[in-house]
């Protein structure tokens, strides 16, 4: 059974039909790729699957349960946590207090907050200034902090490679691979060669359409099928 | 324009910021005022009535900032609460006026705990019957909560008549203190005291508690809290009761400072507040304490000063901040 399906979802967005028939599978494990081009519909897809935009019709499948009706706040207590495109700081709270709203309980599990801080080593460093302060990097390594600091199925992440430097990608692609190995990952990505170096299987929305699925490996093999669906040359 | 505020900013910076604008003013009132007594007098009246405004305006600030609700029917709270603490006062009358204080602190306390419980009472109805219905319409939320302050203006009309309602005032908390050339009604530092531990509240639950984390985190960003889990449309009611319990609380207040009040008081009350929550920053409760001070001080010293200006005083305060800082003295999200 995949960990999430999505069966021919549709979402308007007041009087625009943003998706049509959206249906794909996310298997469980590892980094599944959602590409794209520019206004597809990639982020309203991750905004549907956390019900902050409603489907109708179509259905979200959350381990063969039906998620659609969901409120939000249920859908992230089912195991799901969303890294937005915009990052979803909280800007006036501390680098800590980010975190200790993500937790279940108001506490730290030391052990989780260890593997954060050897992750993302400035959040240690700047655990108590507040978020607004912090560079575009350390602010994207807050917010995929945020999805981790509990025990999650999937995480949604929405263009964490956006306006960041080169380093700091590496960094965010590395962490993703230790993450991506307990963790299934959806991810949003335009950046083709970060998305290709961790994606195992992959699906490409064009027009609010699934226009393709299947692996990475054999989509990255097929320069005429990326070319049609990203006008991509790499 | 744009030189002098950013050499303003820096001043104030290198002195504690914005959260010294109160002391600039009273320094600069001090040397305007010329008499140390009477400018005492005027600053105390000032923290008093600014304390008030606090009260008043601290759950406006927080339902616009949380909610992006813009609830005009806020001053129906506060004239209820007037009201209700009046009726109470009046009905214990023989405690108000008993030589103890423990009698006289017991009907007050009592009235302003009748205050407290309608405000919470009728702001939990209010959310539930007319805000929920216009969340996210701020043209519907207008008109309706506008149409809601006539009604509950009517509503007291009709209950307690026009005519303006004496308030009692308990015992000890009648008359001044005179110290040298200098006289301090004993009202106002109890008001001054009284915003000032509420104020602390506020600011332990909002800063130290998990349910504060949260109208913080909501004020800035509702959907990621939703997202992490907790239903914000809880969280709102509980805030909206919050805001509704703290106007009826100041208005019980106002009333034993006015100690005659109508029915248009919440009404007429509701500019002042408005310009402080605007002053102050929408959402934050350091902001609106900040903006409540300024307005009281600014109120009491142009009174004193240049009568004249005293009714657009508060507007001019109000332009001279936004044009300094659009976003206000403080507002809660950077």
């Amino acid at each position: 059974m995949s960990l999430l399906s999505l069966r021919q979802m549709k979402t308007d967005i007041g009087q625009y039909s943003v998706l049509h028939d959206v249906t794909f599978d996310v298997p469980e494990g590892g980094v599944f790729v959602l590409l794209g081009r520019n206004g597809a519909g990639k982020t309203t897809t991750l905004r549907s699957i956390m019900g902050l935009w409603q489907p109708s019709p179509g259905s979200v499948l959350f381990r063969g349960e039906d998620i659609t009706a969901l409120h939000t706040a249920q859908i992230a207590r089912k195991g799901i946590a969303y890294v937005p495109e915009n990052m979803g700081i909280f800007g006036t709270l501390t680098v800590d207090e980010n975190l200790v709203l993500a937790t279940a309980n108001g506490r730290f599990d030391p052990a989780r907050l260890k593997r954060i801080h050897a992750l993302f080593p400035a959040l240690e460093k700047f655990r108590d200034k507040q978020a607004w302060s912090l560079s575009g990097g350390q602010k994207q390594m807050l917010s995929v902090a945020r999805a981790i600091i509990e025990p999650r199925d999937l995480i949604l992440i929405d263009e964490p490679t956006k306006g960041l430097a080169p380093s700091i990608v590496a960094a965010m692609g590395e962490a993703f691979r230790e993450i991506s190995a307990d963790t299934t990952i959806l991810l949003v990505e335009q950046n083709y060669n970060f998305a290709r170096s961790l994606g195992r299987d992959m699906a490409v929305i064009d027009d609010g359409r699934v226009a393709h699925t299947g692996s990475m490996e054999s989509f990255a093999a097929d320069k005429a099928l990326q070319d049609r669906l990203l006008s991509l040359s790499v | 324009m744009r030189r002098l505020t950013t050499t303003l900013e820096t001043t104030l910076g290198r002195f504690g910021g914005v959260n010294l604008l109160p002391v600039a003013v009273a320094l600069v009132a001090f040397v305007l005022i010329g008499a140390p007594s009477s400018w005492l007098t005027l600053t105390v009246a000032g923290l008093a009535m600014g304390m008030m405004l606090f009260l008043m305006a601290s759950g406006l600030s927080l339902v616009f900032g949380l909610m992006d609700v813009l609830n005009f029917g806020h001053s129906a709270f506060v004239s209820f609460g007037a009201f209700v603490s009046a009726t109470v006062l009046a009905g214990m009358g023989a405690w108000l006026t008993a030589d103890s204080w423990v009698l006289n602190s017991l009907a007050l306390a009592a009235s302003y705990l009748a205050a407290i419980c309608f405000g919470l009472v009728a702001g939990w109805f209010f959310e539930t019957v007319i805000i929920k219905p216009v969340y996210r319409d701020h043209l519907r939320q207008i008109l309706i909560t506008i149409g809601a302050m006539i009604v509950a203006e009517q509503a007291i009309l009709a209950f307690w008549g026009g005519t303006p309602f004496s308030v009692a005032r308990p015992h000890f908390l009648e008359g001044s203190w005179i110290i040298g050339d200098v006289s301090i009604e004993i009202y106002r530092a109890f008001a001054f005291t009284l915003g000032a531990a509420v104020f602390v509240m506020l600011f332990f639950v909002l800063n130290r508690t998990r349910i504060g984390l949260l109208i913080r985190a909501g004020v800035e960003d509702r959907e990621m809290v939703e997202a992490l889990g907790f239903r914000v449309d809880r969280l709102f009611i509980g805030v909206f009761m919050l805001g509704s319990a703290l106007a009826a609380l100041g208005g019980a207040m106002w009333a034993g400072y006015e100690t005659l009040i109508t029915p248009h008081m919440g009404a007429e009350l509701m500019i002042v507040v408005f310009i402080v929550v605007i002053i102050g920053g929408l959402g934050s409760i350091e902001g609106t304490l900040l903006g409540a001070i300024m307005v009281g001080l600014m109120s009491n010293y142009i009174g004193f000063l240049a009568p004249k200006l005293a009714l657009a005083s508060n507007m001019i305060l109000m332009v001279a901040i936004l044009l300094w800082r659009p976003n206000g003295l403080r507002p809660a999200v950077k």
